[in-house]
């Protein structure tokens, strides 16, 4: 029987089959990336048509136009605009959504089940019916072209899936070490910054890093309340590109394009495992 | 941090893991642990959570009431807001564009969200046979799920749909004449599509951990009993997964509901040709920030709000027909 089941088992795609198929959806898959690594060494003209993945005669001329900035801004104003929304979102998100954690993980306070159901309703809240009303409060409150509206939210901890991953990873710490805490005489603020937020590194870091790159994307915010070009950060940079109409300078869009991309992967590639273990254990979207 | 709440069933309300603090403050009868610290807890639990209520209250509660109130005026930021009761609720009904923005959105999420899950669980699936490079596929295959909504990924994405470019040429040699996706008002939907698949990785890598958890007895047990391979994946895997994969439709549908960016850079800033790209909330943002109907695109809001909520509520139902959860897992 066994010898049975030994031989129904290897009737599975066999280790060739799998390989063939994995580098199929690799090649797929990484397609757009390797193209446009190969499309920012091309002349502009030559970008779209052209067939092969890499050029033939690699030219940096897209690199250093991108030097002498897009519309008179250099690209170092974006991407130090871009660097501070995203730096200030994770502080803010580390600090603030840790707090609220904390308390639905470690204090028992009245109301805590009912404001607990109500984060996780906001989780699935579309953000569409707040845009309006944000918009028009934010513009009597005269913080249009600040950075203010796109980072107070993260230091009100509105951003539930954070609250919500930092909360199960309160839940799983052993419930001793705070009650050994709390018999040592800690009260809650010196339990949740000495005990709780050292052994949460895994959830802050992964927060963190969800953090920075959807603030490093985001386009919808910036697009919303910056209006002036030095205030842009890198996404609307991009934006401005489109904005020319003929599309002046397209080997100069691409290469930008690659450029906008570099922290992200950059994190990607350090942080890899905290990023998907982090997806894996509760459905975060990057 | 692995294993310590893979199963999705956690995204229900109130679902507390641990016995003792379901008997927390909310319950009727408090455990002695609570009387004794009382007053004191509640004090700190309020200022632990200070941040978060001023947000809710401030950020998401306030505004949701004021979009409500908006949506039944006429306003443009600079006058006072008018009171037209209904009217932009007829006006939406009867607006062709708002009906296109329905439909393109629509057929986003119908075709979009299907072929996502369906590629995420069949990669996964793949992935799942540990095999050498295991570890190094799954990375390169979320990688796209990071950079994916980024103004970057829209343009190139415009790049290779376009005329005479790779997809297009590719079809020359299947003998398909398209001029290009972007310029087709009835294929540009499908670029944004694919652009969305592309994303795979993010549901995969959940249908992975998922796929991890179901136990290898039923697999032998079905071998012996002459199982093909059809039957397993119906009778074993699908219901075994069946909690990732509500999971994943709930969470994939609500995200793919809010689509902006690509369709705003994919089509040039444009939402076309013809309209071909209206999705919701480009049209939401047009009629708010070009047109300045603040109180239209209220009311548009708070219908996609009543939508995603009913949309959920389906799912939600649903769950108890086709969903289940390992009994005595809780």
């Amino acid at each position: 029987m066994s010898l049975l089941t030994a031989a129904v088992r290897r009737r599975g795609p066999g280790a060739l089959a799998w390989h063939l198929g994995a580098l199929a959806i690799l090649a797929v898959v990484l397609y757009p990336v390797v193209w446009t690594i190969g499309a920012s060494f091309k002349p502009s003209a030559e970008i779209i048509g052209a067939l092969d993945l890499l050029p033939a005669d690699p030219i940096g001329d897209n690199y250093t136009r991108l030097t002498e900035g897009i519309a008179d801004i250099p690209i170092s104003t974006f991407f130090l605009n871009s660097t501070y929304i995203a730096v200030g979102s994770v502080i803010g998100v580390v600090l603030s959504c840790s707090l609220t954690a904390y308390a639905f993980a470690k204090v028992r306070f009245a109301g805590r089940n009912v404001m607990f159901a109500i984060m996780i309703g906001t989780l699935l809240l579309p953000y569409h019916v707040l845009i309006i009303p944000q918009y028009v409060m934010f513009q009597k409150l005269e913080l249009i072209n600040t950075f203010t509206p796109l980072l107070i939210g993260k230091y009100l901890a509105t951003d539930a899936f954070f609250v919500f991953l930092m909360v199960q990873f309160m839940r799983g710490l052993p419930k001793e070490l705070d009650e050994a805490a709390r018999l040592d005489g800690c009260g809650h603020l010196r339990t949740y910054w000495s005990i709780v937020m050292p052994l949460c590194r895994p959830a802050l870091v992964t927060s963190a890093i969800f953090t920075f790159i959807n603030a490093w994307n985001d386009f919808m915010g910036p697009l919303l309340y910056l209006n002036e070009p030095d205030k842009y950060t890198v996404s609307m940079g991009l934006k401005m590109f489109i904005d020319q109409d003929a599309v002046a300078d397209y080997g100069g869009m691409i290469a930008m394009s690659l450029v906008a991309l570099l922290p992200v992967l950059a994190f990607f590639v350090a942080f890899q495992r905290y990023l998907i273990d982090g997806m894996a254990t509760s459905g975060l979207k990057g | 941090m692995t294993d310590i709440h893979t199963s999705p069933g956690v995204i229900a309300p109130g679902d507390d893991r641990s016995a003792t603090e379901r008997h927390g403050p909310g319950g009727s009868a408090p455990p002695a642990a609570t009387k004794r610290r009382g007053s004191g807890e509640n004090l700190a639990g309020y200022l632990f959570m200070s941040p978060w209520i001023a947000g809710f209250l401030f950020l998401i509660a306030g505004p949701m009431v004021f979009s409500l109130y908006l949506s039944f005026t006429e306003y443009n930021l600079f006058e006072a807001p008018r009171w037209i009761g209904l009217q932009n609720f007829t006006d939406m009904f009867a607006d062709p564009r708002w009906r296109q923005s329905v439909e393109v959105t629509s057929w986003y999420v119908l075709i979009g969200t299907p072929v996502k899950l369906a590629a995420a669980l069949a990669v996964a699936m793949l992935l799942a046979q540990k095999r050498w490079g295991q570890s190094f596929y799954r990375a390169a295959f979320y990688a796209p799920s990071l950079i994916g909504a980024s103004v970057s990924a829209a343009i190139v994405w415009r790049a290779l749909f376009s005329d005479d470019a790779i997809v297009d040429r590719t079809q020359k040699v299947f003998g398909v004449e398209t001029g290009g996706w972007i310029g087709d008002p009835a294929m540009i939907i499908y670029a944004l599509i694919a652009l969305t698949v592309w994303q795979f990785g993010a549901p995969m890598v959940i249908f992975l951990a998922g796929l991890k958890q179901v136990p290898q007895e039923l697999y032998e047990a079905a071998e012996m009993d002459g199982a093909g391979r059809w039957r397993k994946f119906f009778n074993i895997t699908l219901p075994m997964i069946s909690p990732v994969l509500f999971f994943n439709v709930l969470l994939e549908t609500i995200h793919s509901f809010q689509i902006f960016g690509s369709a705003y850079i994919v089509s040039n800033g444009s939402c076309g040709p013809a309209d071909a790209t209206l999705v919701y909330t480009c049209y939401l943002y047009e009629q708010g920030f070009v047109n300045s109907r603040m109180g239209f695109a209220s009311a548009m809001g708070w219908l996609l709000l009543v939508a995603v909520g009913l949309v959920t509520a389906v799912l939600f139902w649903s769950q108890k027909r086709w969903v289940h959860y390992e009994e005595g897992g809780r």
